[in-house]
């Protein structure tokens, strides 16, 4: 029942949150805190249980609920949990916090709303990342979109209303595709073996033909390769990372882009094993113009939150490659990755979030030399700089290291060309820093530095990030069971 | 004692996080024992492990230290763990030494200065890294403290950010390198693929059992960390960015660009010579590089009026002689070059600083003149700086490391006359602009009267320098000078000695005459130069020819020029060209066509019924025709 609270949680404390507004300003604020902490608390003891328990056996899951739901369509609500998607559950439960946190002073307006669209984003979000039923999958997976097209609409900045629907467009048609593909699958199944069910475990062992394993793989790689985003269906992703408010381009970043790399771990490579296998060059190319693509194009922005926008595009690149190279030491990098990239990403939004709200402007041209005004928020700024172009000593290093080094064993060129991403992320986290930090300021402008709240978030970043960085084996041993799963098949197997 | 071996980057990381935290509340004074302080405790650490380890039984004395396992995945597990050997200890001993010194100084040079706990937490963040680059036991953590020191180079360069042009230099600094640092990443992947550790002994044992020699794996790999090695320290291709690096306070181009960071590749190089010799194309390779980088260096030093310019394309071709060495097999006389060139290097750079800042930060040479009755202390450690630099005969250490590497380029089966002779040419260019910049700095016309801000704090670490730029190259003496060579025997467990061909051996004596009379006879060419009035130069350089050579080599040969329009430009008109991304062109282009077919179809929506009428009457048609005619 623990999963299902997981879910409830969030979703009950929007509810909460909105009706508490009529109370007082604060108090949307103060509940949704709340729920968070409390999901992060349930997230945290699921772990140590984790930790301290014996592994399960393959295909076994370390928490599970299956409640009947429409049983006339074989549809279940089937919840699951295994080290991929516990890690995920604490990074969303972490990161809802932030999400919270970056919007106490940012958002004055309908607080009992946003924070009631926040809330069912982090439930929708969750329940992806738990759901073990292919229709329940979908479900959330719809659940996450609506209450962020709202956010993105309604509390966004200047062109909100142009990026909501492109974000609401994108998402949904390949959300469609996806759909035809589970219900394919589930028809699939049942001619085959006389069950109509949408249970994963159950649809792990479709025998499928290769022309009909390839089609339905390329439904499901379709709606992630929106959500990771890969080129070049990314353009929904600047707008939206830039027109939504802070919490939602963290919770854009750090999560909602997760849910694409999550659903390529757990459906694209167990259901379509053989498909994917003959696809992986294809998606690491991709994944190789993404990196590349998305830091040249990161370094050409003049816009703040475009910038950091685009290097998500370069970052999720790392991840496109790391899952498809399928060696174990390339997927512990794309999981890692996954994680790091959420916890710097978010920080860079955020940052620059407390930027705008101070400042007025996200424009590089228009900032410069706050650096002595701001060297706490100057020196936090480079701190996640420097992650997201993957310094040594932070998370993001040992992610991006792994899945080259995990791409070689399978494609020497691919990792060298991808290695060619680490330069250009140095031209663009360099320019950031001095284009808003350094040189002359260009009026004498009085700005607060980072407060006790923002502090207290960056800090809390900046722990994660360099735990990650030098010692992430717990995050490792976590993720081993699923990579294990993950490797065995025929790419895995030759190596 | 060995197990304090940890502190000894420890103690720094400590010393910056202390300074970042805390830095506005400790005051200058609190700032200065903190930043000085933490290494003067890492150096007195690194010295007292000295004793404990000479005692461990020889001949190959190493001591390793696991502190943590980093990840572990299958068989591939890096761990963060530290091995002290003879090799390791010498890198050691002189970047904790020459670093104590160097913040002694700084305490003082940067007084006054608004950044002054920031400078400090950057340069105890260097030294932390860069003492972990020299103790890492594997690649992957040597490629940690590889990246931190180019932070901190990065940092420290842009010190002073407001002014752009320092910025960047910092970022240029940080990006050329960054190219060959992923060279070198590259080539972790292949050794950790093919050999399946990066461990350093491990791997090289491997790579000696497993490999044969000269074939492409060798090769690749070799090429792949020479790339990094170059980036690094500053070779050709990739030097350009340490003359601009001369942006940063002058302490830091002593520490980083001159005594520590930039020798980092010849380690890497050193430490890796077993994949090296596997590949004698690579290594061949490293000796053209260095002999090459020595003699176009050596010019544009020759040009320079910006006295940390000279001094900045000095290291670059003191540090090609240090590859010429590796390339030919000289491993040790490479490291010796390095130390000698640390102490006399970091005493040039220090009394440069000591100059410009009495000279209310000119830099400009010229404008400087007739300073050695002045500055009497700066004066004469400059000297000996500049003599040892300069490799005068007998009493420099210079002189010893440099003919050492001369020799060795001569004998080695891997060397011959020619990379000797650019060697020595290159040695005759050394003496000139060394000597050119002592004569124009120190002797001549007075210009303007020195500030008077030197204290103690400054000139202490040039007296202590002074000393070692002489005395160090006594522990190593040639056959003909006393036959003790202390120094490659200390290293002999780790680097292997020179495969000297027996018949060139015997030109020892000879070979160290020519270099000596080279040496003077650049002396007494500046002097007659630049010594007195300069008639001679200056009818010189009015011929034309020699105009655009000064401007070509003044340019650093044109490399920056060809950088800018090869690959700078280009990349930066494509971002900017694409900056709205030219993929979304598609998805507009998409909406711009369901957009004009809406209009198109609504505009038939006119509510008029004879048109209606027609609408059908028309599809009716066409709908019978097709059916008829299908």
């Amino acid at each position: 029942m623990i999963l299902a609270w997981l879910i409830l949680v969030p979703a009950i404390a929007g509810v909460l949150a909105w009706a508490a507004e009529r109370w007082s300003r604060a108090w949307p604020r103060w509940v949704a805190l709340a729920g968070t902490i409390v999901d992060l608390v349930l997230a945290v003891r699921l772990w140590i249980a984790a930790w301290s328990a014996a592994a399960p056996p393959p295909g076994h899951w370390l928490v599970e609920l299956n409640l009947p739901w429409i049983d006339a369509l074989g549809i279940r609500f089937h919840l699951g949990l295994d080290g991929l998607s516990l890690l995920l559950v604490l990074l969303t439960a972490f990161l809802g916090i932030m999400a919270v946190a970056c919007s106490w002073t940012e958002i004055q307006d309908r607080i009992g709303l946003f924070h009631l669209h926040l809330m069912w984003v982090l439930a929708g979000i969750i329940g992806v990342f738990l759901s073990l039923d292919l229709f329940l999958f979908y479900f959330f997976w719809e659940m996450m979109l609506v209450p962020m097209y709202f956010l993105i609409g309604m509390w966004g900045h200047e062109r909100r209303i142009y990026a909501a629907v492109k974000f609401f467009i994108f998402t949904q048609i390949s959300g469609l595709l996806m759909l035809v593909a589970i219900v394919a699958l589930s028809v699939v199944h049942g001619r085959a073996t006389g069950v109509y069910t949408f249970d994963y475990v159950q649809l792990l062992g479709t025998p499928l033909s290769p022309t009909t394993g390839w089609w339905l793989m390329l439904g499901f790689f379709g709606a992630f390769a929106v959500k990771l985003p890969v080129v070049p269906v990314h353009t929904w992703l600047p707008d939206a990372h830039t027109e939504a408010p802070t919490a939602g381009s963290v919770v854009l970043a750090s999560l909602l882009l997760k849910t694409g790399a999550y659903g390529l771990l757990r459906f694209v490579l167990p259901l379509f094993r053989d498909a994917a296998a003959s696809f992986a060059p294809v998606a690491i190319g991709l994944g190789v113009v993404g990196v590349l693509y998305g830091s040249v194009l990161a370094f050409g922005q003049t816009d703040l939150k475009r910038l950091v926008a685009y290097t998500s595009v370069s970052h999720m690149g790392f991840v496109l490659i790391g899952v498809f190279a399928g060696t174990a030491l390339a997927l512990q990098g794309a999981i890692l990755q996954i994680l790091c990239h959420g916890l710097s990403t978010g920080a860079l939004f955020i940052l620059v979030g407390a930027l705008q709200e101070r400042t007025h402007t996200r424009d590089i041209n228009e900032l410069g030399g706050l650096w002595p005004i701001v060297p706490r928020m100057g020196g936090m700024t480079m701190f996640f700089a420097l992650g997201a172009m993957g310094l040594p000593g932070l998370g993001n290093f040992v992610a991006e290291f792994l899945v080259l080094i995990g791409t070689y064993q399978v494609s020497p060129t691919a990792a060298a060309l991808a290695s060619i991403g680490l330069i250009i992320s140095t031209l663009y986290a360099l320019w950031m820093i001095q284009a808003a930090f350094q040189g002359r300021s260009r009026e004498t402008i009085r700005i607060r530095d980072l407060g006790a709240r923002e502090m207290a978030m960056t800090a809390a970043l900046v722990v994660a990030l360099v735990w990650l960085g030098v010692y992430p084996q717990p995050v490792i041993d976590a993720a081993v069971p699923v990579v294990a799963t993950l490797t065995t098949g025929p790419q895995g197997a030759a190596r | 004692m060995l197990y304090w071996l940890w502190l000894v980057p420890a103690v720094p990381f400590a010393g910056f996080l202390i300074l970042v935290l805390a830095g506005r509340r400790l005051g200058r004074a609190g700032t200065a024992v903190v930043g000085v302080g933490s290494i003067a405790v890492a150096t007195a650490i690194a010295f007292a492990i000295v004793p404990p380890f000479l005692a461990l039984p020889g001949p190959d004395r190493v001591f390793t230290q696991t502190l943590w396992t980093w990840m572990r995945i299958g068989d591939f597990t890096p761990t963060v763990g530290l091995r002290l050997d003879a090799l390791s200890l010498v890198m050691m001993l002189v970047v904790t030494g020459v670093s104590v010194l160097i913040h002694l100084y700084s305490s003082a040079f940067m007084d006054g200065d608004e950044g002054y706990a920031r400078f400090f937490s950057y340069m105890n963040l260097f030294v932390g890294s860069m003492l972990v680059l020299v103790l890492a036991d594997n690649l992957l953590l040597l490629y940690l403290g590889w990246e931190g020191v180019g932070l901190c180079s990065y940092l420290l360069i842009g010190f002073w950010y407001r002014d752009p042009v320092n910025a960047n230099a910092g970022r240029k600094a940080f990006i050329v390198t960054r190219v060959g640092d992923t060279a070198l990443a590259i080539g972790l992947f292949l050794i950790a693929t093919h050999l399946g550790t990066l461990d350093i002994q491990l791997l090289m044992a491997r790579a000696a059992a497993a490999w044969a020699p000269g074939s492409a794996l060798p090769i690749a790999a070799a090429a792949l960390l020479l790339g990094g090695a170059v980036g690094k320290s500053a070779q050709l291709p990739l030097q350009t960015w340490l003359p601009d690096a001369m942006a940063g306070p002058t302490p830091v181009s002593a520490l980083i660009h001159a005594a520590t960071m930039v020798t980092a590749g010849v380690y890497l190089i050193a430490r890796t010579h077993v994949l090296f010799a596997l590949a004698p194309p690579v290594q061949f390779a490293v000796a053209v590089v260095g002999a090459a980088t020595l003699l176009l260096a050596g010019c544009s030093a020759l040009t320079q009026r910006d006295i940390k310019r000279v001094l900045a394309y000095s290291t670059i071709s003191q540090i090609g002689y240090m590859f010429l060495a590796l390339g030919v097999g000289a491993w040790s006389a490479a490291i010796f070059h390095f130390m000698t060139h640390a102490f006399f290097k970091a005493l040039l750079f220090l009394g440069a600083g000591v100059v410009i800042i009495e000279m209310h930060e000119e830099h400009d040479m010229f404008e400087m003149g007739g300073l050695r009755r002045d500055l009497p202390v700066t004066f004469w450690t400059f000297l000996i700086g500049s003599a040892s630099l300069a490799a005068v005969p007998l009493v420099t250490a210079g002189f010893y490391s440099k003919d050492l590497i001369l020799f060795d380029t001569w004998s080695s089966a891997a060397g011959g006359p020619w990379l000797w002779l650019a060697g020595l040419v290159g040695a005759l260019l050394t003496s000139l602009y060394t000597f050119r910049m002592v004569f124009v700095t120190f002797f001549g016309e007075r210009h303007r009267a020195p500030a008077g801000r030197a204290g103690w704090r400054m000139t202490l670490p040039l007296v202590v320098l002074a000393v070692l730029a002489i005395v160090a190259g006594f522990v190593e003496l040639p056959p003909t000078l006393g036959d003790k060579p202390y120094f490659t025997g200390f290293l002999l467990p780790v680097l292997p000695a020179v495969a000297a061909i027996p018949a060139r051996a015997l030109d020892l004596g000879r070979l160290q005459i020519a270099a000596g009379l080279v040496s003077l006879a650049g002396i007494y060419v500046s002097w007659l130069l630049y010594g007195g009035r300069r008639a001679t130069v200056t009818a010189l350089m009015r011929h034309p020819s020699a105009l655009v050579t000064r401007r070509f080599w003044f340019a650093g040969w044109g490399f920056d020029w060809l950088y800018d329009h090869v690959f700078v430009r280009p990349v930066v008109w494509f971002a900017f060209a694409d900056r709205h991304d030219v993929v979304d062109r598609i998805y507009d282009g998409l909406a711009w066509s369901s957009r004009a077919g809406w209009r198109a179809l609504s505009a038939t929506e006119t509510g008029r019924i004879r048109a209606y009428a027609a609408g059908v009457t028309i599809g009716a048609i066409i709908i019978t025709t097709i059916v008829i005619w299908t």
